[in-house]
């Protein structure tokens, strides 16, 4: 048994690859189905958004890159998936130049499986570089820092934007990111001009987030992948409830199913790894 | 003089009245602030310029060596095809420009990182010893953590408290106490950068 | 199975797969998707940056509008560009030095609320209404967390007499911190590879009959 151990404790590297290869691939083939509940600063942002007057104005500001895409980009489809279902409209704007085409990316789907009219519905700003001097901007005038959208129209002939001038006239700001970005939307748009905050953060750095949380810098956040497939069944709840049941989608609740295996094969590999280095470690002292 | 004195001098001149024009509700104060920023955004933007330059230049040296020359030449042709399909055929939804940004740059990056989880694994297997008492407790609050952040940690009672009880206090101390100190950190930075006693920025 | 006859996804399933054959050894395929990479992304950076920030927010107010103080930043900004020449290399610290005095002045009074002032009054005052017994004993046990952890890393005074039960109490809140960073960490590197292998099996292969 003790040999057996210690062996198990000694597989190859192709060994673990393949183990993690078919862990994380079974559960995508034959999902489990399990569900997803709302974790507390998951319900915060969603009753903060669900329950805002129509016409009202959310900004999300899409401030990450591909190499963060299947944890962030379920959070942003859905929350503007969210928003268009309740008449919100969602401004989508980035502080980094990959944010602004899967920002157009999230909006073409509630175009095309919501109806959703661009620049009526939603309206895409698009990257600004400039980083705190574009947050800072927004709160004197979005039209000094944005005067025309990603395209080139002037943000006065869309619809959408009429009576937006600034922070006051949005609700809320949510910063997807896989940094430290929604920081500094809380250091300048918060601090300075009381604008509420909210984030969509990468599971790395989900941690960091809970000092701002306690203190209501950010009035809630999706972390993780698992933020993103709470938020996005509770979506796809509220879709099929107003009929669109085809708009419905399941990236971030099945690969969250897939990631389940995957942590529980990780805390295995751990277990595995310290009983072979103690049983090894008692023989080499005997 | 215009290597040394009038950078240090920039940046001791901009960054005080930056920082008093927080405090002092003028409309000049005002203006200047306005002003400001839409200068730091048009300087900032310019800065591709500088990101194009080295990118272009390592490239070009590269295509002088043998085994670097094809990866430098496709380097170099990827960059001109999307900036050429970017200013002529457009960057709305359904241009080329886009496509190549969702079905060649997004893949290509998040595959990337995605080798990551490989890596992990390997490490979590050779690597996460409970050598030490403070080894044990970091492994036992990440079992914690892990378990209950499966979808099946969910439907266990108790185990959603519990990892927001975890979270929410003793790891919100901790990473508290790390962010006071490093914001008393960077506040000390910024202003030894503006009163000119850290200079390394101006480089060699 | 419904494989993609859409040429854009094929692309993409060729790329991923040039790319996670580094998992067997750095190869030919690799690396001229690596350089894909770099040139696309620096391509696409440029064209936004151009269109969306030196065109609008610096150009056209100063050639089109006619404001003529944004020859200054327009100067600053071709700054950048004497890195071409090495005698005048030194001008590339103009456009920093501008960007540092500002940046640096205008976060200063903010990051001091943002992360200190507000960070320690909710240390101190976590619930101005009231609390029942639990919260009083959570409230004391980040009180307590935060100033260890905060005189943890105060290296000016050494770790010994009463300084060092109180580092060690520190040290026990860093390692449950860690380790919860640890434990989401696991989920951050495994979403990427679920997305890939989602993409691979569905979008390309058409086995996943729950993606679209």
């Amino acid at each position: 048994m003790r040999d057996f151990l210690i062996k198990l404790a000694s597989l190859n590297r192709t060994t673990i690859y393949l183990i993690i290869t078919i862990g994380v691939l079974l559960p995508l083939v034959v999902p489990l189905n399990l569900g997803q509940k709302m974790s507390p600063p998951t319900e915060r942002l969603y009753t903060f958004i669900d329950t805002l007057p129509k016409g009202s104005h959310i900004l999300l500001s899409a401030d990450y890159d591909p190499s963060t895409l299947p944890e962030l980009q379920p959070m942003l489809e859905a929350i503007v998936k969210h928003a268009v279902l309740r008449g919100v409209i969602p401004i989508v704007m980035s502080l980094y130049p990959q944010g602004t085409g899967l920002g157009i990316q999230a909006c073409e789907k509630a175009r095309l499986e919501l109806g959703a009219r661009p620049d009526t519905d939603y309206v895409i700003l698009g990257y600004k570089p400039g980083f705190s001097a574009v947050i800072l901007g927004i709160g004197e005038d979005i039209r000094k820092i944005f005067p025309t959208n990603y395209s080139g129209i002037p943000l006065d002939s869309i619809p959408a934007m009429r009576g937006v001038k600034n922070y006051n006239d949005i609700a809320l700001v949510v910063s997807f990111s896989g940094g430290s970005t929604p920081f500094a939307w809380v250091t300048y748009a918060n601090t300075k001009y009381g604008q509420k905050i909210a984030s969509g953060i990468t599971a790395v750095s989900a941690a960091d987030f809970y000092p701002y949380l306690q203190t209501g810098q950010f009035i809630g956040a999706l972390m993780g992948m698992k933020g993103a497939a709470e938020y996005e069944y509770q979506v796809n709840k509220l879709l099929e409830k107003e009929g669109f049941k085809k708009a419905k989608s399941v990236f971030a609740v099945r690969g969250m199913e897939a990631n389940s295996i995957a942590h529980f094969l990780i805390m295995l590999f751990i277990v595995v790894g310290n009983i072979g280095y103690f049983l090894t470690k008692k023989r080499r002292e005997a | 003089m215009l290597q040394r004195k009038i950078p240090l001098a920039m940046v001791f001149v901009f960054g005080v009245i930056s920082t008093l024009q927080y405090f002092v509700p003028h409309p000049l104060s005002q203006q200047y602030y306005d002003t400001m920023l839409k200068w730091m955004i048009g300087v900032g933007s310019m800065a591709i310029f500088l990101a194009l330059v080295s990118f272009l230049r390592h490239h070009y040296v590269r295509l002088r060596k043998k085994e670097h020359a094809p990866y430098s030449a496709v380097a170099i042709l990827s960059f001109l095809f999307m900036t050429l399909v970017g200013f002529i055929g457009g960057m709305g939804p359904g241009s080329v420009f886009q496509k190549m940004f969702y079905y060649v740059q997004a893949p290509l990056q998040a595959t990337m990182f995605s080798l990551l989880s490989y890596y992990m694994a390997s490490a979590s297997y050779r690597a996460f010893r409970a050598k030490s008492f403070e080894a044990t407790l970091l492994l036992i609050t990440a079992f914690i953590v892990m378990f209950s952040v499966t979808t099946f940690g969910n439907y266990v009672p108790g185990v959603p408290k519990a990892l927001e009880w975890i979270m929410a206090v003793p790891n919100m101390a901790s990473k508290r106490g790390i962010a006071i100190g490093v914001s008393l950190g960077s506040i000390a930075t910024s202003l030894k950068i503006i009163l000119g006693v850290e200079r390394n920025w101006l480089g060699g | 199975m419904h494989i993609s006859h859409d040429p854009w996804i094929w692309i993409a399933a060729i790329l991923t797969l040039a790319i996670f054959s580094f998992l067997y050894k750095d190869n030919p395929f690799f690396k001229m998707a690596e350089h894909i990479f770099v040139g696309v992304a620096t391509g696409y950076g440029f064209v936004y940056t151009w269109n969306n920030g030196i065109y609008p927010n610096l150009l056209r107010p100063l050639f089109v509008d006619h404001q003529i103080l944004f020859v200054i930043p327009f100067i600053l900004g071709l700054m950048y560009l004497s890195v071409v020449v090495p005698k005048f290399a030194y001008f590339i610290r103009w456009p920093f030095a501008f960007l540092l005095g500002v940046g640096s002045g205008l976060s200063i009074p903010l990051a001091f609320r943002a992360s200190l002032v507000e960070q320690i009054k909710y240390t101190i005052l976590p619930n101005p209404h009231g609390m029942s017994m639990g919260l009083f004993i959570n409230a004391l046990l980040i009180l307590i967390g935060v100033v260890t952890v905060v005189l943890y890393f105060y290296f000016s005074t050494p770790h010994e007499g009463v300084m060092k039960p109180v580092t060690k109490v520190g040290i026990v809140f860093l390692m449950v911190g860690f380790g919860a960073s640890f434990g989401y960490t696991i989920m951050a590197r495994f979403s990427l590879l679920v997305g890939r292998f989602e993409f691979l099996l569905g979008n390309w292969l058409g086995v996943l009959p729950w993606l679209r």
